[in-house]
């Protein structure tokens, strides 16, 4: 049976799970941790400690998509507003009647010596498993010098690790912001200030849409707005891509808490296989509640099974060597397009979107055959559809009529609407598999080219060494 | 010609609420969402009318309310009522390619339904590009959904057109003849009023019905288009057919939507199992009918009505008497009626009367609803216009008759389809006579 336990992340944390609250609403207070635990929830790190601050009413706001709420998520609301005593004291509670979990505090305060030093001595008392400096928050508190506006100046976020280094006897995270061009150099900055570890990506600068009747941005604070952190399923994409951007440099790579988008064992699985050692969620239980963990462990634990996992260990950072840079790829290797007749519903998006979004070779011409030869004379998508309004239909009103328009043919879609692909124009783009709605109904196969692999890399230099000046031309 | 002149009868929107509910603004754009906008979508080629489905479907997703609507009036002008009475199941929704996964199709009747509604709401007018721009002159005879497809088309492109409807009101069969519970009395004359809007002038109470006046008519405008519907209802042909309490499908529909009949009690026949019989069955129930037998003279499997009206049937109560031919009717005492029957049996191609098989039915009321023959007194006064088996034959793209001057589209030409038939009957009709003005103008 797959053991999902998590030993000695960035050094000497452990928890049952690699499931953690990541540092926000959910992580508010100590009753809220303890539920959260009692749910299933391995570690949490606490919603920022530091000088209580004051919110705004009105603090987020979402991006719904197709008829889906909270695609996107996003907040300006700022850390903690309860004191540190509070904080610590209930800390303290929490570790005393959990000490299996992991509790990490994620701290913040002005940019001082000692004042680091005092926050991280009375945190590591209060029993906290691990710090995160919080290096991230994109709003509010960076304009008070705070947050990102430390995250974003690789010179600062050493200088601080480094401070807290110097007291910290559990080990230290870094949170990173991704609003900045490259997030390696806060992490290398990071990892020169001595942390044991990183947590990515904290939020990402939004306005997630403009009220179209008021004309103000959400959340609308009496008739203001302000750019707010981007969170939630939307960013799991640019979080992953973040994620192993860290993690194949080596003067970033650390110990990684992954973040960003996170909300079932699929997606926690993922950050995993990229190098991650433990998740953080947030948007998904702001969402849906702390019982979507249930389904996340024993999701993760089936599909270890299935795999043949034994621990964690067995598959972290599987994927990090599939990455590769683009000039590595081989040009040799070719895929097409292939249809399922028995799965295909007829809907025809694959054929219009590779008409009009890709390379103009799925056909709707089962019934008529092929016309291809040297000059392409398929007819254009519009003069089809103009085709079929212009045809006379009649309401079926008799059971013999009836009988007819149900038809019968060879598979469960008539012919005419079961698109067929020209493979030798096919370049394998993945498009047409990409807006299918059925599953397996497109697949991509791979072709013979009985050409050997080779990479825009060989091929460039091997070009340079037969004719150095022509090859540069273009 | 508002629906201020109308009864509002709280009995009757009691009676005969609408059979579904309208969607939600947000279930609608919910619903709308699942729709996968299909191209050259199987909805929209089923469709008569060819509406752009996925395109009015997406409208609602994107809030496009105002376009959403416009897009159906586009290709049917009487969207709203087709929302409502069209047989989705076998066009549109039945086109659905959800169903091949096992998925329940996008519910299109009520999204068109939801768009309609919205239009409604705004009291906008439908645009029309030129009115009165061109010379040609149209006159409609009947007024039913075929003439106001038609009218409305020509309206619409610049031409003039007039319909001249025999009764009070216009809209035919969608004013008279559909269950309240599905389009009632009120939208249909709200759609008119719309269409009215649009230029098309209307004569009611105006009989078409001799030669001197079909002469008018030609002196008068340039093309005749003919919605003339089906006639009067076939008779059943057996003694005592006149006695009262003898009233046909359609003359119950009428009556009860127009108030004029409120209440039924005791037992009901229906003779017939088409989609108007069921529509007169199920009224019957709602009107307090007690038992409500629906006779039909060949059996289940072949009964022509939809499987949709027949499970709805059963639903509201209506019992089924499957193999039964009617062969008399006899007045009793206190009204009552004695319908007596005969079991029939297939014989080849034709059906026999098993021997000794009577049996009478106590009733109240008998309701003959087999089909509606066509008008024929009238066709044979037209010169030109060439009649076969009772249905105007004319061209099947243009709708042009063996008279060049006569058009014809909707149940007089197919022998008794759907509402979303005539309009497309109706509305190619008006396409070919602008078309044919086009080409003498220039």
């Amino acid at each position: 049976m797959p053991d999902i336990g998590v030993r000695n992340f960035a050094g000497k944390i452990d928890s049952p799970n690699p499931f953690w609250l990541a540092s926000a609403p959910p992580t508010n207070t100590g009753e809220m941790i303890m539920r959260a635990f009692d749910a299933g929830w391995g570690g949490a790190v606490w919603k920022t400690i530091g000088e209580p601050i004051v919110n705004v009413s009105s603090r987020y706001s979402a991006t719904d998509w197709n008829g889906q709420r909270i695609m996107g998520f996003n907040n300006i609301e700022l850390i903690s507003d309860r004191t540190v005593e509070q904080n610590l004291s209930e800390m303290l509670e929490v570790k005393k009647r959990y000490p299996k979990n992991a509790v990490i505090a994620s701290l913040m305060v002005a940019s001082n010596r000692e004042t680091w030093h005092e926050i991280v001595t009375r945190t590591e008392d209060a029993g906290a498993d691990g710090l995160e400096l919080n290096f991230g928050c994109p709003h509010g508190m960076s304009e008070r010098g705070m947050g990102s506006a430390v995250g974003q100046v690789p010179k600062y976020a050493e200088m601080i690790t480094a401070w807290v280094k110097e007291k910290a006897k559990t080990p230290v995270l870094v949170k990173l912001t991704p609003n900045i061009s490259d997030i390696r150099t806060v992490a290398r900055a990071a990892k020169r200030g001595g942390a044991d570890g990183l947590s990515a990506i904290n939020t990402i600068n939004s306005i997630t849409g403009v009220d179209l009747d008021t004309f103000v941005p959400r959340p609308n604070v009496d008739g203001k707005s302000s750019h707010g952190g981007y969170c939630g399923p939307a960013v799991k994409p640019i979080a992953l891509n973040m994620v192993q951007q860290i993690l194949a440099d080596p003067e970033s790579a650390l110990p990684l808490s992954g973040i960003g988008g996170i909300g079932s064992w699929r997606d926690a699985a993922e950050f995993l296989l990229l190098g991650c050692g433990t998740v953080q969620v947030c948007t998904a239980v702001m969402h849906y509640g702390y019982r979507i963990v249930e389904d996340m462990a024993e999701g993760l634990d089936n599909w270890m099974r299935e795999k043949g996992f034994q621990t964690l260990e067995d598959f972290r950072g599987l994927s990090l060597n599939c990455v590769t840079e683009w000039k590595h790829l081989n040009l040799n290797y070719k895929i097409v397009a292939r249809i399922d007749e028995q799965k295909c519903i007829g809907c025809d998006l694959c054929h219009i979107s590779c008409w009009d979004g890709a390379h103009q070779c799925i056909h709707l011409d089962r019934m008529t055959g092929p016309v291809d030869g040297h000059v392409e004379l398929h007819p254009i998508p519009s003069v089809k559809e103009a085709e079929s309004r212009a045809s006379i239909v009649e309401t079926p009103v008799t059971r013999k009529e009836r009988a007819l328009v149900a038809g019968a043919g060879p598979y469960p879609t008539p012919l005419e609407r079961i698109p067929r692909v020209d493979e030798t124009e096919c370049v394998g783009c993945n498009l047409c598999s990409c807006v299918c709605p059925v599953d397996g109904c497109i697949t991509m196969v791979q072709v013979e080219t009985s050409l050997k692999a080779e990479t825009w890399d060989e091929r460039t230099r091997k070009a340079a060494c037969a004719t150095p000046v022509s090859e540069s031309a273009s | 010609m508002s629906t201020a002149a109308l009864p509002d009868d709280e009995q009757l929107r009691a009676r005969f609420g609408e059979l579904k509910p309208a969607l939600t603004a947000q279930a609608a754009v919910i619903e709308a969402d699942r729709c996968l906008n299909c191209f050259d979508a199987p909805c929209t080629a089923a469709c008569p009318t060819h509406i752009d489905v996925p395109g009015f479907i997406k409208r609602i997703a994107s809030g496009n309310l105002r376009g959403s609507a416009l897009r159906i009036l586009d290709a049917n002008i009487l969207g709203a009522s087709c929302a409502r009475v069209c047989p989705v199941d076998v066009l549109c929704e039945g086109a659905c390619v959800l169903q091949r996964q096992n998925r329940k199709p996008i519910q299109i009747a009520l999204l068109q339904r939801h768009a309609m509604d919205t239009f409604w709401a705004s009291r906008e007018a439908v645009p029309v590009r030129a009115a009165g721009t061109l010379k040609l002159r149209v006159a409609c005879i009947g007024g039913g959904p075929a003439s106001l497809a038609c009218a409305a088309e020509l309206c619409r492109q610049g031409a003039r057109a007039t319909v001249i409807e025999r009764r009070e009101l216009p809209g035919g069969l969608n004013t008279y003849g559909v269950a309240e519970y599905k389009l009632r009395m009120a939208d249909s004359v709200r759609e008119v009023e719309m269409i009215r809007r649009l230029g098309v002038e209307f004569r009611c109470g105006v009989e078409v019905d001799s030669a001197a006046v079909l002469e008018a008519l030609e002196a008068e405008f340039d093309f005749i288009f003919l919605g003339l519907g089906l006639g009067a209802m076939q008779r059943l042909n057996i003694p005592g057919e006149d006695a009262d309490g003898v009233m046909n499908a359609l003359e119950l529909i009428a009556a009860y939507k127009t108030s004029h009949l409120r209440e039924l009690h005791g037992t009901v026949v229906v003779v017939g199992a088409g989609n108007t019989a069921i529509d007169a069955a199920n009224a019957a129930r709602r009107l307090g009918a007690h038992t409500v037998y629906m006779l039909y003279r060949r059996s289940e499997s072949e009964m022509s009505a939809f499987e949709f009206e027949y499970e709805h049937a059963k639903q509201e109560g209506v019992q089924f008497l499957w193999n039964r031919l009617p062969v008399a009717i006899r007045e009793e005492a206190h009204g009552r009626l004695l319908l007596e029957t005969v079991q029939a049996r297939q014989a080849g191609e034709k059906l026999e009367q098993v021997p000794d098989s009577r049996a009478e039915i106590a009733c109240d009321l008998v309701v003959p609803a087999i089909g509606q023959s066509p008008l024929t007194q009238l066709l044979q006064e037209l010169r030109g216009v060439e009649v076969r088996d009772g249905r105007i034959v004319a061209d099947r793209l243009t709708g042009q008759t063996g008279n060049k001057r006569y058009f014809a589209g909707g149940d007089c030409v197919n022998g008794g389809r759907e509402v979303v038939d005539a309009v497309a009957g109706g509305k190619r009709a008006a396409m070919a006579m602008l078309k044919s003005a086009e080409v003498a103008h220039a």
